[in-house]
């Protein structure tokens, strides 16, 4: 009997439909949380209001500011860091299953390096006359170093196993140095005291200066991220015991990589080069995840992309609201939150081997 | 099902690992594979599963040639079980073995009752009953192997390639494995180290650096200059008293003289 009842469980967590049913209401409960939560807390019945107003036209009678800082201000950035948390954390899913590192996260392939080095070189520099933004350059340099760390993975070569999985992480590894030290220098040559603490700043992510306009990159990247992931979780299962094992299982290996390596540098840049490289969301939200539903994909994609969102709208609250009248950096948060909640669940995990 | 290959060649930096492999195997047939270390047998196999692209030569899946198929058509023909697969992951055995069944699911083809009952009969099949709920880091290393096995299983295979499927298996299983295998109604190719194990297939195939050196059947293949020659140990055969099948009695490793 209870073998039974173990497969209708297990078939409806297969299918992964509640997600759909889940997901929603608890990504627009923390974005109103977001919304609502701030150096001046906004009652929640206003910041429904404004967002009715807002989007269905309503005409709830609310205060101009208030209506201001939430629509322009604060649902903006709840959004882009949703976005952007769900992003990372499903870059970090796709690279630790292709690539079998458990250590793998979207900064491995060298694209955080890269994107400090083009904003540095666009802001400290000036590369581009004011005529390019921070983001621009930042997504450029982070696809320039990509394209690095790709070109140098295939040069060492490695076919498709286990041998490859490591060349990619040791090409990462000297493509984020090289682009690291770039930035040291740009910055030690060029920047004056000013400029070197923006720069700081962005480097451990900031979302500051996000507004709407920032949203028709991330959003868009956000969900054709996942929509690709969802469409390969199966593929991402095959690769448990490895690339020939995925192959023997009907799993077109190359492209499979390629495709889903790619897509997870493409998804990575267009998050750096808005909020700065905002560490530690994109390894530790797969693994907490991984330790809450299993490691089947079908279910461990849609919960990293909804902790992802969730955790970063909140990482983004608490950065407002920690220091009064000072905003932190959310990178700092994320892994001043963060590496304690992994250490208790890696040693939470230990306990229950 | 039969498989055929023609001239197989596979070779890293112009170092040849295996040079013209020619071998065709009958339908329901069991191929034991045999050869020292290094001799190109896992390769071969490699190759004869699809996963390795050889560098001349084609591997004939029926009639098709594999080149020409997706790795997902073949995938519903032939399963492989390799010999060091292994994972970090916190899998359980059923989802192991679940995996089994990737080739034959799609976004049109959803998970289905029978898969699940392909999924325990596999593991009923290697004698995992009870074992759904285990993580892998928790297996020794034959139930491991048994993993393996039940999960080239769940695939349905008409063609079973297994590399050395005997490894890390008490006696009990190694015989267990064996026999499952043998009576399993598919074509199937079996690396083996055990000389012995191997008598029990249909026909035997020797490599020897990287050439297939002999195929036959056993008692043609298996004599004692070929255990000198071949693979380097002085033995002889004997008779098992009880039913009169061939055995092989090594007695040390031959010295070069």
């Amino acid at each position: 009997m209870t073998v039974v009842d173990r497969h209708h469980g297990r078939s409806a967590s297969r299918k992964g439909w509640h997600w759909v049913v889940i997901a929603p209401p608890v990504l627009f409960l923390a974005l109103i949380a977001g919304t609502a939560l701030g150096e001046t807390p906004i009652p929640w019945d206003v910041v429904i209001k404004v967002l009715a107003n807002k989007m269905f036209g309503a005409e709830y009678p609310v205060d101009r500011v208030d209506s201001g800082i939430i629509w322009n201000y604060r649902l903006a950035r709840a959004v882009v860091a949703a976005c952007c948390g769900a992003g990372l954390a499903l870059s970090g899913v796709v690279l630790q299953a292709l690539l079998r590192n458990a250590l793998a996260d979207p900064y491995l392939l060298g694209i955080s390096a890269g994107a400090s080095t083009g904003a540095v070189a666009v802001t400290v520099i000036g590369i581009g006359g004011g005529l390019i933004s921070l983001s621009a350059g930042a997504f450029t340099g982070a696809l320039c170093a990509f394209a690095f760390v790709a070109f140098l993975a295939h040069a060492a070569g490695g076919g498709t196993g286990l041998r490859a999985a490591g060349v990619i992480v040791l090409a990462g590894i000297a493509g984020s140095q090289l682009f690291n030290a770039l930035t040291a220098f740009l910055i030690a040559k060029s920047a004056n005291a000013e400029q070197a603490r923006v720069i700081m700043f962005w480097l451990l992510g900031n979302l500051s200066g996000v507004r709407w306009p920032d949203t028709i990159i991330v959003v868009p990247a956000a969900f054709v991220g996942l929509a690709v992931c969802l469409a390969n979780v199966r593929a991402l299962d095959a690769f448990t015991f490895g690339a020939d094992s995925a192959a023997s299982l009907g799993i077109a290996v190359r492209r499979v990589q390629l495709g889903l390596v790619g897509l997870a540098a493409l998804v990575t840049a267009a998050m750096v080069s808005i909020t700065g490289s905002i560490g530690f969301v994109g390894l530790v939200i797969p693994h907490a995840m991984r330790m809450v539903v299993g490691t089947r994909h079908g279910a461990l994609v849609p919960t990293a992309a909804l902790a992802g969102a969730v955790f970063l709208i909140m990482a983004d609250v608490i950065s407002r609201t920690i220091i009064p009248g000072q905003v932190l950096p959310i990178g700092v948060v994320t892994a001043l939150v963060g590496a304690p909640v992994f250490a208790l669940i890696l040693i939470g995990r230990r306990a229950t081997v | 099902m039969t498989l055929r290959c023609e001239n197989l060649c596979w070779s890293v930096k112009s170092k040849s690992i295996v040079k013209n492999a020619t071998l065709a195997i009958a339908t329901g047939e069991m191929m034991g594979l045999i050869g020292p270390n290094g001799s190109g047998k896992s390769t071969l196999l490699r190759m004869l599963a699809g996963i390795r692209v050889p560098s001349e030569g084609r591997v004939l899946l029926g009639d098709q040639p594999m080149s020409a198929m997706r790795q997902r058509d073949i995938a519903r023909k032939l399963a492989l079980v390799e010999q060091h697969a292994d994972t970090e992951e916190r899998i359980t055995v059923r989802d192991a073995v679940e995996l089994g069944r990737t080739p034959f699911l799609s976004a049109l083809r959803p998970w289905r009752d029978e898969d699940d009952a392909i999924v325990s009969g596999a593991l009923n099949a290697v004698d995992l009953n009870g074992f759904n709920d285990r993580y892998w880091h928790t297996l020794s290393g034959g139930e491991r192997q048994r993993v393996h096995i039940a999960r080239a299983l769940a695939q349905e295979p008409e063609i079973l390639l297994l590399d050395e499927p005997t490894n890390h298996l008490d006696i009990r299983h190694q015989l267990a494995i064996l026999h499952l295998v043998r009576q399993l109604p598919v074509t199937k190719i079996v690396a083996l180290h055990d000389l012995n194990q191997a008598l029990m297939c249909d026909r035997i195939c020797v490599m020897q650096g990287g050439e297939i050196e002999a195929i036959g059947y056993p008692t043609d293949i298996m004599t004692e200059a070929r255990l000198r020659d071949t693979f380097g140990v002085c033995g002889h055969f004997m008779e098992d008293p009880f039913d009169g099948t061939p055995v092989i009695r090594f007695h040390s490793a031959h010295k070069e003289s």
